[in-house]
């Protein structure tokens, strides 16, 4: 087996070595019982590295991948070129096969490179500090509802509604067994998110705010008022953004007022990746919150000759020191998709940044303004960045099903999202990035024309 | 057998008088192949970018809603080649398993091999979308529901969450598994009981999930105390969280025994798999008793560790929490096509117990992949000769050290996958980090230290079945050599490291004044 380097004749020196007759006497301590006479059956044994291959290759060809169709996708990932360097700077060994910096004099590079992701992190979203990372947007997010809980002493949580569904559930799913009390609602289809309706939702007994930025219509709301609301009230406001791309082009959510802000962080470096790994962010506007954060942070330090150098900090917010007294349970995070983040956010600078948030706006308006001359669809959104709501005039998920077959990619049936909502089931989110040109555009509105004809 | 250390370097030629490299200063900082490298922040400029993007028209229309960002945001840009400059220097200041071996205990650094890393990137499984019509991903179904058969029959159980995101992850998916199999009936339990040498993880997550923490008791042999364990069951005891083979490194030989007087109890039976990789391929969790075990792909089947995650944690249930695990997972039909059960289809499939989503989306693909790749290349042939050579591996270690180093449970038999030796006898005021700083100038990323709680001066020694036996050889001669040097009092130690990019660095200071963004202000 291509992976294993004992030979037989190693075996036997170091069973000699060890005082054992056999590799069974090691495993003495398992009962009899417990222990299977040979390798397990109805299983295959060993293959290749062709044959293994060959195998992937089968299966990875029955997908249509997002290169291969015009593409309009988002919802939450979304699709963007990741410059070439990138992949290969993620695939060196001392970064790949490295474990979590616990011996910082021989982990510096993954040291550096967080505190770098970090500081890009706090400036993108207008905070003072980011963390090294979380799982995703989603558990992030549930980490910043739990987070605001701890920092107000409340446990009522508002959620906007139109904050991404899948969210929703994860909140409303961890605060089933915290007790924690959620008060979530349904997206108002119209123009313009209904941020008077959300506000009059915080009362007293109000922990957070949760609002999503742009929200899952792909509308951009202002956060300052609900934040001077939710302030009032002496309630954090939590606002998630799970297009950072958009951040290239509209305001930090903590220069509008938001505590904490939090979100997906795919978009940069990681690509689809049918879902996962991703990379969940989360940053504080304030510092005086930063021991209540969870998750693994990087600070400055120096060493013993006065050289700079980069160490885990804050430990004692964690699990490991902390036990059933930490912030989180959260052990792993996402480290090397916060390194292709940290590589990509780098090649692009400020200036491709936006940029890149210009182009995919100016797409998106060409896209938006193209299917609006599409008999039968209309456009819901007032603001937008790279991903509106159309409207079709009949259910679109069947449409989505047709256009595939036709193979056009053409977006996210809100009803894949809201399948208990009948008023949402005419509704299509289409994503339009730096990836689609013009005649990605034309495909789409020229295939819609035919089947809603 | 291999010489050991070829260069003819001996410990005492570290002896000069500022205990540093012989020769003079150099104006970079620099030590020819040892390079500085300088924050991005300080190397990059706003107006540089890497990514050729047009220009945007000057007073182009917008549809921002009046959210326009004019402040500047303060992100540095790099062009490429010294963005990949940049980041190819700072990974040499990393050590990584491709670098040495990595004897990290619980944390099984093994060989990352190349090929999952190309099956990822295949098109099909890296650029799609995880919201596209069912039949553009059957393939990519199929890919989570091959995994999930794999690790069902490799764990002996009967379902599978694959969703989770890590281990600590997996560890609440199977707590919210067993809470809400106790709320079903009715039955509202306070307390979950974690032995001491649990990872933080487990009370951690216990508490996170709303239940009371105990600590089970341990006996001398570094097991859990079966009888005390027995005395404790209760009512109010809605289940254990056990690793096995647990921390100390030695399997739990009471394990069916365990299983069964929490069942009858009432309670359910949690086992942390972060140590599976010593048995997979030889033995079946689920022929255990236990209810739900988690397994870390990161660990048992080689998916890279990445400088910290990311992960994938699934959850295996028994016949008892099948019914409540998350949305979503996949499931074959009798016409053999693979579908996604999620919120809108749960029912017919008959799924209407899950406990709720633990993430967006599916879990994590990339990893799947990978896991996947790795099983099929070891097959049940080959997984069985991982957990075998793993043990083989730890117990040669444990038997190479055990006349110099403290070998708190040798006593009580053959270890699993990983040696655990405590501070014991150590001259002078030497610790185990002492000694793991020492390690680092011998060329090794340093076992996993005061870790597990339960021995002093804990040295957790994990080596995988991917080191070969002069690699072994050449580590234990390091290791014994700066054992003799604990043991003698070598006060030189607690200078170490000495040849690392940095000397030991000052963490106090880090948290004292904690520095976790770079700003412009000199401080």
């Amino acid at each position: 087996m291509r992976y294993l380097p004992l030979t037989d004749n190693d075996r036997a020196d170091m069973l000699a070595t060890i005082g054992a007759a056999s590799i069974d006497d090691l495993f003495v301590d398992v009962p009899a019982e417990a222990q299977l006479d040979g390798p397990i059956r109805g299983l295959p044994n060993h293959a290749s590295e062709m044959a293994v291959e060959r195998h992937m290759r089968a299966l990875s060809k029955k997908n249509l991948a997002a290169a291969d169709a015009p593409f309009f996708l988002g919802a939450g990932a979304y699709r963007h070129h990741v410059p070439a360097s990138v992949d290969h700077i993620i695939q060196r060994g001392e970064f790949l096969t490295a474990y979590t910096p616990y011996q910082p004099e021989i982990a510096q590079g993954t040291l550096q490179m967080l505190f770098e992701f970090q500081s890009q992190v706090a400036r993108l979203y207008g905070c003072a500090v980011a963390n090294a990372s979380m799982y995703d947007g989603s558990t992030a997010c549930w980490e910043a509802v739990a987070m605001a809980g701890r920092v107000t002493r409340r446990n009522r949580a508002v959620l906007s509604g139109a904050l991404h569904p899948h969210y929703t559930q994860v909140i409303k799913t961890m605060a089933k067994f915290t007790k924690d009390e959620i008060a979530d609602a349904q997206p108002s289809i119209q123009g313009a998110p209904d941020a008077d309706g959300l506000i009059g939702r915080i009362d007293d007994q109000t922990s957070c705010v949760v609002v999503q930025y742009p929200d899952i219509l792909g509308r951009v709301s202002n956060l300052q008022a609900i934040s001077d609301a939710a302030h009032e009230k002496g309630a954090l406001v939590i606002a998630v953004v799970t297009e950072p791309v958009a951040l290239g082009a509209i305001q930090a959510p903590g220069d509008l007022g938001a505590d904490i802000v939090v979100g997906e962080g795919q978009s940069i470096g990681v690509g689809l990746q049918f879902g996962g790994p991703y990379l969940g962010l989360f940053a504080v506007r304030d510092k005086k919150h930063v021991r209540q954060m969870p998750g693994r942070l990087c600070g400055e330090t120096v060493d013993a000759e006065g050289k700079r150098g980069f160490v885990l900090t804050l430990s004692t917010r964690e699990q490991h020191i902390r036990r059933e007294k930490a912030t989180s349970n959260i052990c792993t995070n996402s480290g090397l998709c916060a390194l292709a983040f940290n590589v990509h956010m780098t090649l692009l600078g400020e200036t491709g940044l936006r940029r890149l948030a210009a182009e995919n706006h100016r797409l998106a308006c060409l896209a938006a303004d193209r299917l609006a001359k599409v008999p039968g669809v209309s456009v819901l959104n007032d603001s937008f960045f790279n991903e509106f709501t159309v409207r079709l005039g009949q259910d679109a998920r069947p449409i989505v099903r047709t256009l595939a077959d036709r193979g056009v990619l053409a977006g996210v049936a809100l009803d894949r999202l809201y399948p208990d909502v009948a008023a949402f089931a005419d509704s299509l989110l289409v994503a339009v990035t730096e990836t689609t040109n013009e005649d990605d555009i034309e495909a789409l509105a020229t295939a819609l024309e035919e089947v809603l004809s | 057998m291999t010489a050991p250390n070829q260069s003819g370097w001996k410990p005492e030629m570290t002896a000069s008088e500022d205990g540093m490299h012989n020769g003079p200063a150099t104006s970079t900082g620099n030590r020819a192949l040892m390079l500085e490298e300088p924050l991005l922040f300080e190397i990059g400029s706003v107006d540089t970018t890497g990514v050729d993007l047009p220009e945007p028209a000057v007073d182009a229309a917008n549809r921002l809603g009046g959210m326009d960002r004019a402040q500047p945001i303060g992100l540095p840009g790099l062009s490429e080649p010294e963005t990949v400059r940049h980041y190819t220097r700072l990974s040499r200041q990393n050590y990584g398993i491709d670098l040495g071996l990595f004897p990290l205990g619980s944390c099984t650094m093994k060989h990352n091999p190349r090929l999952n890393e190309k099956v990822a990137r295949m098109p099909g499984f890296a650029d799609v979308h995880p919201l596209q019509p069912a039949d553009t991903v059957r393939g990519a179904f199929e890919v989570i529901n091959e995994l999930a058969e794999w690790l069902i029959s490799l764990t002996g159980m009967d379902a599978i969450a694959m969703s989770p995101k890590a281990g600590a992850h997996g560890e609440l998916c199977g707590i919210l598994c067993i809470r809400a199999a106790l709320e079903a009936r009715g039955d509202a339990r306070e307390v979950i009981l974690v032995p001491q040498s649990a990872h933080g993880t487990n009370p951690a997550t216990a508490a996170f999930a709303g239940y009371r923490v105990e600590d089970i008791p341990a006996n001398a042999d570094g097991r859990v105390d079966l009888e005390a364990l027995k005395a404790r069951l209760g009512p109010d005891v809605a289940g254990v969280m056990i690793t096995n083979p647990n921390t100390c490194g030695l399997f739990e030989r009471d394990m069916k025994a365990i299983s069964d007087a929490v069942h009858a109890a009432g309670g359910f039976v949690y086992c942390d798999g972060a140590n599976f990789n010593a048995i997979v391929g030889r033995v079946r969790p689920g022929d255990l008793g236990i209810d739900a075990m988690h397994i870390n792909l990161h660990k048992t089947f080689s998916t890279p560790h990445g400088g910290g995650g990311p992960g994938s944690g699934p959850v295996v249930l028994s016949k008892a929490l099948m019914p409540f695990g998350p949305l979503p997972f996949t499931a074959r039909t009798k016409d053999g096509v693979v579908h996604l059960v999620e919120e809108e289809n749960a029912d017919e499939f008959g799924h209407t117990k899950a406990f709720g989503r633990m993430t967006a989306f599916h879990g994590q693909m990339g990893m799947f992949t990978r896991a996947l790749a790795y099983i099929l290349s070891h097959g049940a042939d080959g997984l069985k000769q991982v957990s075998e050579d793993a043990v083989l591996n730890a117990n040669y270690i444990l038997r190479s050290m055990e006349d110099l180093l403290h070998a708190p449970y040798a006593h009580s038999g053959p270890c699993m996958h990983e040696a655990l030796f405590g501070d014991q006898g150590f001259g002078g005021e030497l610790s185990t980090l002492d000694l793991s700083k020492a390690l680092i100038d011998e060329g090794y990323h340093p076992m996993t230290m005061y870790f597990p709680l339960v021995v002093h001066g804990a040295m957790l020694v994990e080596p995988t079945e991917t080191e070969s036996k002069a690699a072994l050889d050449q580590f234990i001669h390091a290791f014994r050599t700066v054992a003799q040097r604990a043991k003698a009092g070598d006060e030189s130690m607690k200078q170490a490291p000495f040849y690392a990019p940095r000397r030991r660095l000052d963490e106090t200071l880090a948290a004292r004044k904690p520095k976790l963004a770079w700003s412009e202000d000199a401080d």
